[in-house]
């Protein structure tokens, strides 16, 4: 892993607590990795694995998904759909092959603004320890592959026996 | 999708945002992305001349969206939304990108920091290619108002729209209104006494035909949005008739209970019985019977003494508890705080020694209808020689709450005035640094001074008793001595604290509270009225603490706040919400039982989820849920996330 | 005969099962034999690779290809038939989103050639052999394909003009698939042969309230066959799989298995049963969610039996984005 590793983070975080607590890390210039991208969504509650797959389809080494705290929900318990889509969306996750510490489901309130800034520095840290998501591309082998049917190609093209090794 | 022709902004804010972000090169990066027809940065983008250049380019250069790389969404989105329309836009053909509190306020690095903003500029160019426009809502406001708490900001707001004239609720737990400043005697810096100032107000509140009074009742729920609020209130059996009631007191002189009970309104000064009036200029001045003490409704098994004693025959054992529903365009919240509880600070020995008290204690104790008749006495009957008032008990202390209380500065400069001027005692102050900041104030401690009050700089540290007597220790820290200084009686002014029950009012109405547990405003300086939920107002100490002219301005700020919404007879709503493809739904129910608002139901007809516009607040649950894909939901749909996504980690 | 529709088949990374369901139209196989001409079909006639690379560009008017890519001789043979075939046909669930095969993209290839050739009890391989692509016997070398790391659907590989859903199709899917064919009354490039809405639009089975207090397993409870399965408790895959397949599964009491592919709107077959399903959960706090979540044996393998390599996170082109 590169000693130079600086992880992309994608946070996806809702308007009326988590945003609004990383604003609030923002007025009080807190200082935190800038690793973090924040897409706002209006609740918790619309936070989609799709959407965190994407992310990683895209090249994320992390997504952290935020909302305000249970009981505190701006849409009485959209927070709540989210505690439920959690433990098996990070099963799923797990079960693909992404590490644990990449995908992070925190509750941050609108005034815990530091208490966002640690959360960010922590994942950062940890994601750095494992080093960057690999996708399962198999791209040193599809250059061979692709190699041998150029090759094939033009054996056809000239119309010579013995294209293919395997039929 | 047509977003083709858009034009980007990055605003400098000044050095807010230059300082850190480079926001040229941001600009000149922008310019060669996908769609982008204008790229420009400016000094302050939210001035008159920002906005009229987003507005010259949509009409000049045709832009179809406009991305504003500024502060925060939540700032100034309205601000630029506005500029669109100006320029012939929908407003909601807008992105922001933060790149103020999401970056150069929190980054270090100027190249990181270019570098993030201009990944989450790529996001808003990418998402907004997928916005659509959208009409928003207005409905019309409801003219009543709801005010919850009744000390004196509740009192200030509820009078005030109430005389612009309309209909207020005004809703009190106890079952007076007036609330802890009722129990004060004299207030800073003036010394006019609490009740004089009070009373009038309290006896308007009682009289003025807008006001709907609700004593012993709770909010229990809040529906609906701003200008059209329902709340449903629970009100307490007070098992007096209040038509009949004439507030004479016979019942309490009957009461077998009398004088057995710690009466609340006196700290535990007095006692009184089950049946009781709360204080003699209480509005309203009805008697009360204290349901957890009452023979007869804790154990079925009372001479039912006062009902014999009522010649009105008001007391009726026989009320319930009553539900009252409220339809209110606005929400005043005023619901106050409560005192620091000085027994959870045991090296101050309150609760343990009887002549430690706290400072509603003593004002309840100076108080000429208070339970010493305005007598400052110890526990014996005798007048103190010597008192000692210790400030932030309970505040501004690592182990308590980090906050300054703001009040107890000006108030222990006048219990030291009290005590000098109803005994000969000495008086002993110990402050970590006094704070006299308001009108007159640092004039008063003046006064206070020459008055020949001692002024130990250093924190209290400890009361303990020795041969006898109090003996109150700290460090002065102007001499760098340690002291012990023996007293009679010991003052501790204690903290003003978030209500016991903040969190869930907070979640009936749907607010946020700031780290220190107070109610949270929408900006501290510039919205400190405004919550984070349009149509719900912060009023007195339950946002923060403050003295009485705060208290009172703050109160009246809120109802002309109300009285704002009110004029204008119409709210804008947010138009995000969900809706159903019929042509993708299946009706597999699964959203049905997942909206908070009950908005889904499922058509039993066509067998397709149906969604109400008007209940529907577009929090997208459902959209997240659909396993179909058949909901979308506007402004936050997947086209629009998935976008950005790709764009702010490209 | 020139008229006659020149029909390639073939059988890439699948069980086979796609080639017997053709044979499985009946008597209709009659009449797709008479209005076509096989030019390429492994599984059932003798034809040499040497056949097809002589073949013009456009002398195969549709090429079925049934399977997932998963060795470079099926990536080959995939660019081989869509440079030859006017309509490129991905054929049954493994060709369309991976199927089965692509299930094995949850792990990797290392993690497989170690279970195969070493760590099974029964294996004996004390040479630790793998499958290599070059091997120098007595005779000469010898070539073998590469398996790639993870599973391909044929449209992350070459261009793909339509889809037959299933797992395997159904005979009234193919024979809907070829009458469009023959006749030349094809759907808009890209189309799914099936319905539009999920399973859910014609399921019959009573549907109420959906709320789920426990995950169970079809050998666990007799499922009652009036109400709907995922009330009961079954992670059935209809509300976001194809409708189409005749409710074979359903009818017999057993939840979707979601062959048929996401229905018309669903991006990620596996991802939105997963959120759907996760969302009606019966509980409101972390540790019981975390505790009824543990019921759902396999959330992975059920929710993206089919359609693993579709899943927005593996679904990319081969080769790049």
């Amino acid at each position: 892993m590169s000693e130079n590793f600086e992880p992309k983070i994608l946070g996806i975080l809702c308007n009326w607590c988590s945003y609004a607590g990383a604003d609030l890390a923002g007025t009080s210039r807190l200082k935190y990795p800038a690793n973090i991208r924040i897409v706002r969504v209006m609740c918790s509650g619309r936070v989609e694995p799709t959407l965190i797959l994407k992310a990683f389809q895209e090249g994320a080494d992390g997504v952290l998904v935020s909302g305000c705290h249970p009981g505190d929900c701006h849409y009485v318990d959209g927070n709540i759909k989210t505690l439920r889509r959690t433990p098996l969306i990070s099963r799923l996750l797990t079960q693909i092959g992404i590490e644990p510490e990449r995908f992070k489901q925190v509750w941050v309130s609108a005034s815990e603004g530091e208490k966002f800034g640690k959360i960010v520095e922590q994942m950062v840290e940890d994601i750095k320890k494992i080093g960057p998501y690999q996708k399962k591309t198999g791209d040193a082998l599809d250059t061979v592959a692709h190699e041998v049917y150029q090759s094939t190609k033009e054996v056809a093209a000239t119309g010579e026996e013995g294209g293919s090794h395997c039929g | 999708m047509s977003g083709q022709k858009i034009g980007v902004y990055v605003c400098h804010c000044g050095s807010n945002i230059n300082g850190v972000v480079n926001c040229s090169k941001v600009a000149e990066e922008a310019a060669q992305l996908d769609g982008v027809v204008v790229s420009k940065d400016y000094k302050y983008m939210c001035s008159d001349p920002g906005q009229e250049m987003i507005k010259a380019d949509i009409k000049e250069k045709g832009l179809d969206r406009v991305v504003v790389a500024a502060c925060s969404p939540r700032m100034h989105e309205p601000t630029f939304r506005k500029a669109l329309e100006g320029g012939g836009l929908n407003g909601y053909l807008l992105e922001m990108a933060n790149i103020r509190e999401h970056v150069s306020w929190v980054t270090k690095d100027k190249e990181e920091a270019t570098k993030k903003a201009l990944a989450l500029v790529k996001g808003a160019v990418n998402r907004v290619k997928y916005h659509q426009p959208i009409e928003e809502k207005e409905v019309p406001v409801n003219d009543a108002t709801l005010v919850i708490g009744a000390g004196i900001a509740g009192i200030q707001a509820a009078l005030q729209v109430a005389e612009a004239g309309h209909k207020v609720y005004l809703i009190e737990k106890k079952q007076y209104i007036g609330g802890n400043m009722a129990k004060f005697d004299k207030t800073f810096p003036t010394l006019d006494c609490a009740a004089c100032i009070l009373t009038p107000k309290m006896v308007d509140v009682g009289q003025n035909p807008n006001i709907e009074l609700y004593t012993s009742s709770e909010v229990i729920k809040v529906d609906g949005y701003v200008g059209n609020f329902t709340v449903t209130v629970k009100e307490k059996p007070r098992y007096i008739n209040h038509e009949k009631c004439t507030g004479c007191g016979d019942c309490a002189t009957a009461c077998i209970m009398k004088n057995r009970i710690p009466h609340e309104f006196d700290e535990g000064l007095s006692k009184r019985g089950a049946a009781y009036i709360p204080f003699p200029q209480a509005v309203p001045l009805k008697a009360v019977i204290d349901d957890q003490n009452c023979l007869l409704l804790t154990r079925k098994k009372c001479t039912l003494a006062c009902v014999k004693a009522c010649g009105r025959k008001a007391i009726n054992f026989n009320q319930h508890e009553t539900i009252h529903e409220f339809n209110v365009g606005s929400i005043i919240l005023a619901t106050g705080f409560d005192l620091f509880d000085a027994k959870r600070a045991p090296q101050y020995g309150y609760g343990r020694y009887p002549n430690v008290i706290n400072g509603l204690q003593f004002e309840r104790m100076t108080n000429a209808s208070g339970p010493t008749s305005g007598h400052i006495l110890l526990e014996d009957g005798t007048e103190p020689k010597s008192v000692a008032i210790i400030h932030c008990v309970g505040s501004r202390d690592e182990n308590y709450n980090k906050y300054c209380s703001r009040v107890c500065c000006m108030s222990s400069v006048k219990f030291a005035h009290m005590v000098k001027d109803h005994t000969d005692a000495e008086v002993y102050e110990f402050y970590i640094d006094m704070r006299t900041f308001g009108k007159g104030y640092e004039e008063f401690y003046n006064r206070v001074q020459e008055e020949g009050v001692h002024f130990i700089r250093g924190k209290g540290a400890e009361v303990a008793q020795k041969n006898g007597r109090l003996v109150v220790k700290a460090e002065d820290t102007l001499l760098g001595q340690y002291r012990e200084i023996p007293v009679d009686l010991v003052i501790l002014n204690t903290a003003l604290e978030p209500r016991v029950d903040a969190e869930k009012v907070a979640q009936t109405l749907g607010i946020s509270r700031s780290a220190d547990g107070f109610f949270l405003e929408s900006h501290i300086k510039l919205d400190p009225v405004t919550t984070t939920t349009d149509g719900i107002y912060l009023a007195g100490c339950c946002q923060s603490p403050k003295d009485i002219p705060d208290s009172v301005a703050q109160g009246s700020a809120a109802a002309s706040q109300s009285l704002a919404i009110i004029a204008t007879g119409k709210v804008k709503i947010s138009p995000i919400s969900a809706s159903v493809d019929e042509n993708q739904c299946a009706g597999c129910r699964i959203c049905v039982g997942l909206c908070p608002y009950r908005a889904i139901k499922l058509n039993e007809e066509t067998l397709r989820a149906e969604i109400n516009q008007a209940v529907c607040k577009g929090c997208g649950t459902c959209a997240a849920a659909c396993p179909s894909g058949a909901i979308k939901v506007s402004h936050f749909d997947n086209d629009q996330l998935l976008a950005q996504i790709e764009g702010v980690l490209a | 005969m020139a008229n006659k529709l020149k029909l390639a088949i073939y059988w890439a990374a699948a069980c086979g099962g796609c080639d017997v369901a053709i044979l499985d139209t009946d008597e209709k196989i009659l009449n797709i034999a008479e209005a076509a001409d096989i030019v390429l079909w492994p599984i059932a006639m003798d034809f040499k690779y040497e056949d097809l690379y002589k073949m013009e560009p456009g002398s195969i008017d549709v090429c079925l290809y049934n399977g997932a890519v998963r060795t470079s001789e099926q990536e080959e043979l995939a660019r081989a038939l869509r440079d030859r075939s006017n309509v490129m046909v991905a054929f049954g669930a493994c060709a369309s989103w991976g199927g089965i095969p692509g299930l094995a993209n949850l792990v990797t290839r290392e993690e497989i050639f170690n279970t195969v050739y070493k760590e099974t009890v029964t294996t004996i391989n004390e040479d630790d052999i793998r499958p290599a692509t070059n091997y120098q016997g007595s005779h000469g070398e010898l070539h073998l394909p590469k398996i790639y790391d993870r599973v391909w659907s044929l449209d992350q590989v070459v261009d793909v003009d339509y889809y037959v859903p299933g797992c395997p199709p159904t005979p009234e899917t193919i024979w809907t698939a070829v009458e469009a064919i023959v006749t030349g009354n094809l759907p808009p490039k890209g189309s799914v042969i099936g319905g539009t809405k999920s399973l859910c639009d014609t399921c019959e089975r009573e549907k109420t309230e959906k709320k789920i207090t426990q995950f169970k397993r079809p050998f666990e409870i007799i499922a009652d066959p009036k109400k709907c399965l995922l009330e009961q408790g079954l992670v059935c895959c209809g509300p976001v799989t194809r409708d189409g397949c005749g409710h074979r599964c359903t009818n017999n009491n057993m939840p979707c298995r979601g062959c048929y592919g996401p229905s018309e709107k669903v991006n990620d077959q596996g991802a939105r049963l997963l959120n759907a399903i996760a969302s009606i959960m019966d509980v409101k706090d972390e540790k019981s969610a975390a505790e009824l979540a543990a019921t759902w044996e396999d959330p992975a393998g059920t929710a993206y039996r089919f359609g693993l390599p579709k899943s927005l996170i593996f679904d990319y082109k081969k080769g790049g984005k």
